[in-house]
């Protein structure tokens, strides 16, 4: 997919006179159709400290913690994406 | 024609409709987005497009409630009430988006205009489609919407749901409940399977003399073989499955004997819940959207149409890949596709999503297996990301089934609110 750089400078420019929220890193906005406010668990991760939400995701992934469905999902994101998701997230407390 | 011309001109529907409670771009006016269809993908994308600002958002839903599909299983199986399954538009209708109750009839992409019954229209610059399915009766001789009345098919919740509640309510014990189950690709691959269980919890549990035989036009399913364990476990010589080299596949009924026919024979049945295959629902082939197959061909990164600029197409109708025609998928697609949307409506490059599914089925009450799935496109498809996804493992203990039956609860709760709470 191209786009011309014109495009993109104006994009830039009409975005920076209006609140936008900031484009959600890849992965992110699946995360709330389990996690969300009002259920016992699973946990509401915008309440989480990122490290520990990035922590969880590393143990998940290498079967160090218990799961059921999340060590399947966390072998889907590498500890840098797991990053940007858990950054995105808590600034959205 | 500029924008501000070319944007919501919506005739006969009051000035009210045109008061668009959401700031405008610089100038002057805000690009406008309509989303048609308000179930798990359109509502989830009406909210998400409403929530980036600076984009006048209409969403089009004829009904006045929605009645969803995940857990109407339980509903057919006397576990769950159908007031459960249904939701109001209230709370949308108090988001920044407009809420039209009107049901669109025609789409001229050219134009970027979509029409209703009495000629008025609505303008868009881009359009999002959540059309859901549409049951494809010319693929199954002897089923029609008639047909269904006596042979419900209970895969569009509400009435039908109720009706086969009390069909199998009526049945006397001893009575043979006979399903089919259509090809692939069709709303909610393990659904029929979850059902198949649920109804044998009922029989087994209110009518231990009665059978349930599943008509399959497959020999592979969804969660296959951790179905296939509970049945051996919790339901011997109640449900029995016939696949697709043993005969299963269902050519034709005949409601006047409520009869159900394949290749090897014919089923009679005291109750028969007929799911016949199915296709994207209808706006999408008046669309031009929808291609040979009755699915709508998409952009794995934006959900733009393959064939209509424009328009993009998300949730069951959509062909998404590797991704299943599951509620969470159409919840994952459509935050995914209006976060792209407003990228493209700011001049941008979309950024590729990576998209996740989860989906529970029960087998038994407190017994809950999943599938999930982690998705990214790909040589433009969406494909699974290698070494992700898979099914619970076969040999967990029953804390961990009772969990996912926990977790189960708690995902039908987290998606309805984020969709209509």
């Amino acid at each position: 997919m191209s786009f011309a750089p014109s495009a993109l400078g104006l994009g830039l420019l009409l975005t920076s006179a209006v609140v936008v929220a900031a484009t959600p890193p890849a992965g992110a906005t699946s995360c709330s159709g389990c996690h969300a406010k009002g259920v016992a668990a699973p946990p509401l991760l915008t309440e989480r400290p990122v490290d520990d939400i990035v922590n969880a995701m590393a143990e998940f992934r290498d079967g160090k913690r218990p799961a059921t469905v999340m060590d399947r999902i966390a072998r889907g994101f590498s500890d840098a994406e797991t990053r940007d998701i858990a950054t995105w997230l808590v600034a959205r407390r | 024609m500029t924008r501000a011309a070319r944007r919501a001109v919506l005739q006969g529907l009051g000035a009210a409709a045109l008061a668009w409670r959401t700031p405008r771009l610089i100038a002057g006016t805000s690009p406008h987005v309509v989303v048609l269809g308000g179930g798990f993908a359109g509502g989830s994308c009406a909210r998400a497009l409403a929530r980036e600002g600076g984009i006048a958002v209409t969403l089009i839903e004829a009904e006045s409630r929605y009645t969803a599909c995940p857990f109407s299983n339980h509903v057919i199986a006397g576990l769950r009430e159908i007031s459960a399954q249904q939701f109001g538009y209230g709370r949308l209708a108090k988001a920044r988006l407009q809420l039209l109750r009107r049901r669109a009839t025609g789409v001229d992409a050219t134009r970027r205009r979509i029409t209703f019954e009495d000629a008025s229209h609505v303008d868009y610059d881009r359009l999002v489609m959540a059309p859901g399915i549409n049951l494809h009766f010319d693929a199954l001789p002897g089923y029609d919407a008639t047909t269904a009345q006596r042979m419900p098919h209970a895969w569009q919740a509400g009435e039908q749901t109720l009706l086969l509640r009390r069909q199998l309510e009526a049945m006397r014990d001893g009575g043979v409940v006979v399903m089919s189950v259509p090809p692939n690709p069709y709303r909610c691959p393990p659904g029929p399977y979850e059902r198949a269980s649920l109804i044998a919890h009922y029989l087994k549990t209110r009518k231990p003399r009665s059978k349930l035989i599943v008509l399959d036009a497959k020999d592979q399913f969804s969660k296959q073989r951790l179905f296939q364990a509970a049945w051996a476990q919790l339901y011997p010589g109640t449900l029995e499955w016939i696949s697709l080299s043993s005969g299963g596949r269902v050519t034709g009924v005949d409601a006047a004997t409520r009869s159900l026919v394949t290749e090897f024979g014919t089923h009679k049945a005291d109750v028969a819940n007929v799911i016949p295959p199915q296709r994207a629902g209808e706006i999408a082939h008046v669309a031009g959207v929808a291609d040979r197959t009755g699915w709508c061909p998409i952009d794995p990164v934006t959900f733009e149409s393959r064939l209509v600029p424009g328009i993009h197409v998300i949730g069951d109708a959509a062909i998404a890949g590797a991704m299943p025609k599951s509620a969470f998928a159409a919840n994952a697609q459509a935050k995914v596709c209006a976060s792209a949307v407003a990228q493209l409506l700011r001049g941008e490059p979309p950024s590729s999503p990576k998209l996740i599914n989860t989906c529970y089925s029960l087998v038994a009450p407190e017994y809950g297996i999943s599938i999930a799935g982690v998705y990214e496109p790909r040589e433009g498809l969406l494909t699974d990301v290698p070494g992700a996804g898979g099914a619970s493992p076969l040999d967990a203990l029953p804390a961990v089934r009772a969990a996912e039956a926990r977790y189960a609860d708690a995902w039908f709760h987290a998606i309805t609110q984020e969709v209509f709470g």
